[in-house]
């Protein structure tokens, strides 16, 4: 019990002094996976889109591929994206192992399947001859394809959520090919678990409360989105 | 088709716009051969004590170093495969082997402290104040009581599993003998969990120890010695290694100012000293 206290109150202390180090920590985590879900978001939705509006041979198989894909597990992720960059390794030119570019390769590549999977799942969700309705109304493709975007929007709103929750909670991978570089590549999950190797508790749990802190307003201003009214 | 393929075309540019922006910001644009990876152990790491040499190093030389720390084992196979540039290790053995084989050169003393055998309170098998590191394996092993090995090739581990040969006893596979696979400080406080014995370097326990309920029951052997080199990878073997940053780590490792702040290095904080400064000294004189 000390500690669960010892913690919130390291925790609301570190907040308030602005520790500069938290606060960068914290920014490094929000921008690393901020951005590696944009990534995500892009290649995931677009690709899921083909999947789910397209026929093809095949097609099966590849929405299955990608639903396992959700179930990555980021030590996984993390080890083929470290033997990749190796700087001995087939992409070792790039040298970025080690950098937080590195965290965010590993990280798009684990948001990248759940954010298609959920997509591929909300498109299909809608009803097929709703595509007939909007064309036979006199739509563009285009127009088509903004209408069912924006009619699924709350599912694909699910996918962008799930896609962040997924990278932001992530530690393997990160430590992995970051390797939690005090000022550098440490992120909210990686310094938790040093700290907590230290035996540093109260800071390990202020950490775990900042990071469930911004996780939950990300996810305040996501859900925001989602769930505004629906223009007539 | 053609224009969900616009949209597809233009979320892809998104996302590459988003990759771009991130490469060219200031985060990752520290200079190429600016960089050095140091591979270490998880001790130096979590006794704080890189945190405070670091920052002196990075301003006197304009290096930036990156700091991978993981077992001693770990570090030394990074070393071999050319994905570390410097190493500052503690498992003499595994050093000396790895010099002989080609993959580092100019292995420099540096520092040294000490292994300790720690134990809960009630101390089961009653080893406190055994002299011997080996008798008090031994009294552990018949008294059937935990002992939590670190169980990841690391420095201390390879410590450990050479005290066991020592004992002649086969501890393996035994339901007492538990491995973590776990760094220093995550292994005690798995000991003191589950009232264990465990064998840990005395900088990491002196950091952390405040949060355990686990005492020092055999010190001072002098098979407990822990000693730390500094070893930088050869260059010849793999010339993408940074030799020049990997000297002049290695040379700050060793020099006067740094050996100071070793010396004083957790005095305030823990009341005693971490580690001991031992640059320039013959190894034979540790006991070695």
């Amino acid at each position: 019990m000390d500690l669960i206290l010892e913690g919130l109150i390291t925790a609301f202390k570190l907040l308030m002094a602005l520790d500069p180090e938290v606060l960068s920590i914290t920014w490094l985590s929000l921008k690393v996976s901020g951005i590696a879900t944009l990534i995500s978001v892009g290649i995931g939705i677009s690709c899921g889109m083909i999947v789910a509006l397209t026929r093809f041979p095949g097609k099966k198989f590849v929405v299955s591929v990608v639903n396992t894909g959700m179930g990555l597990p980021p030590v996984v992720v993390g080890l083929f994206v470290t033997v990749f960059l190796w700087r001995n390794g087939p992409f070792g030119f790039l040298d970025i192992l080690y950098t937080p570019t590195a965290i965010i390769i590993a990280q798009a590549v684990i948001a990248t399947p759940i954010v298609m999977g959920i997509s591929i799942a909300a498109l299909q969700n809608l009803p097929a001859k709703m595509r007939l309705q909007i064309l036979s109304l006199g739509a563009t493709r285009m127009q088509m394809v903004m209408i069912l975007v924006k009619e699924a929007r709350l599912p694909l709103m699910a996918a962008v959520m799930a896609g962040f929750g997924g990278v932001i909670s992530e530690v393997g991978a990160s430590i992995m090919v970051g390797g939690n570089i005090k000022g550098y590549s440490r992120v909210l999950t990686t310094a938790t678990v040093m700290e907590t190797g230290k035996g540093e508790f109260a800071t390990a749990f202020a950490l775990s409360i900042i990071l469930l802190l911004l996780v939950f307003i990300v996810n305040y201003l996501f859900t925001l989105i989602q769930q505004r009214e629906r223009p007539r | 088709m053609k224009h969900l393929n616009k949209i597809v075309f233009s979320l892809t540019a998104l996302a590459f716009v988003a990759i771009a922006a991130f490469v060219a910001s200031p985060a990752s644009a520290a200079p190429k051969m600016k960089t050095i990876i140091l591979a270490t152990t998880t001790s130096t790491q979590d006794s704080g004590l890189l945190d405070e040499l670091l920052p002196v190093f990075e301003k006197s030389t304009g290096y930036f170093v990156k700091t991978i720390s993981v077992g001693s084992g770990q570090a030394m196979k990074m070393g071999e495969k050319g994905e570390a540039d410097v190493l500052l290790v503690h498992s003499p053995d595994a050093e000396k082997k790895f010099v002989e084989q080609g993959f580092g050169v100019n292995r420099r003393l540096v520092m040294h402290n000490d292994f300790i055998i720690l134990g809960p309170a009630s101390d089961p098998a009653k080893i406190k104040g055994e002299k011997s590191a080996k008798e008090a394996l031994k009294k552990i092993a018949a008294a059937n009581a935990l002992f939590l090995s670190r169980g990841d090739n690391s420095g201390t581990h390879a410590l450990e599993k050479k005290l066991w040969k020592a004992t002649g006893l086969k501890y393996e596979g035994n339901k007492w003998y538990q491995q973590t696979g776990l760094g220093m400080g995550q292994t005690l406080s798995v000991a003191a969990e589950k009232k264990g014995y465990t064998i840990a370097d005395r900088g990491t326990y002196l950091s952390v120890k405040k949060n355990l309920g686990l005492d020092i029951l055999v010190e001072g052997d002098a098979s407990l010695l822990n000693i730390y080199h500094v070893i930088e990878v050869n260059p010849s073997k793999w010339p993408k290694v940074n030799a020049a940053g990997a000297k002049a780590f290695a040379d700050f490792m060793v020099a006067k100012k740094t050996q100071a702040i070793i010396k004083t290095f957790g005095v305030k904080k823990f009341g005693a000293a971490l580690f001991f400064p031992d640059a320039g000294k013959d190894p034979k004189t540790l006991g070695l």
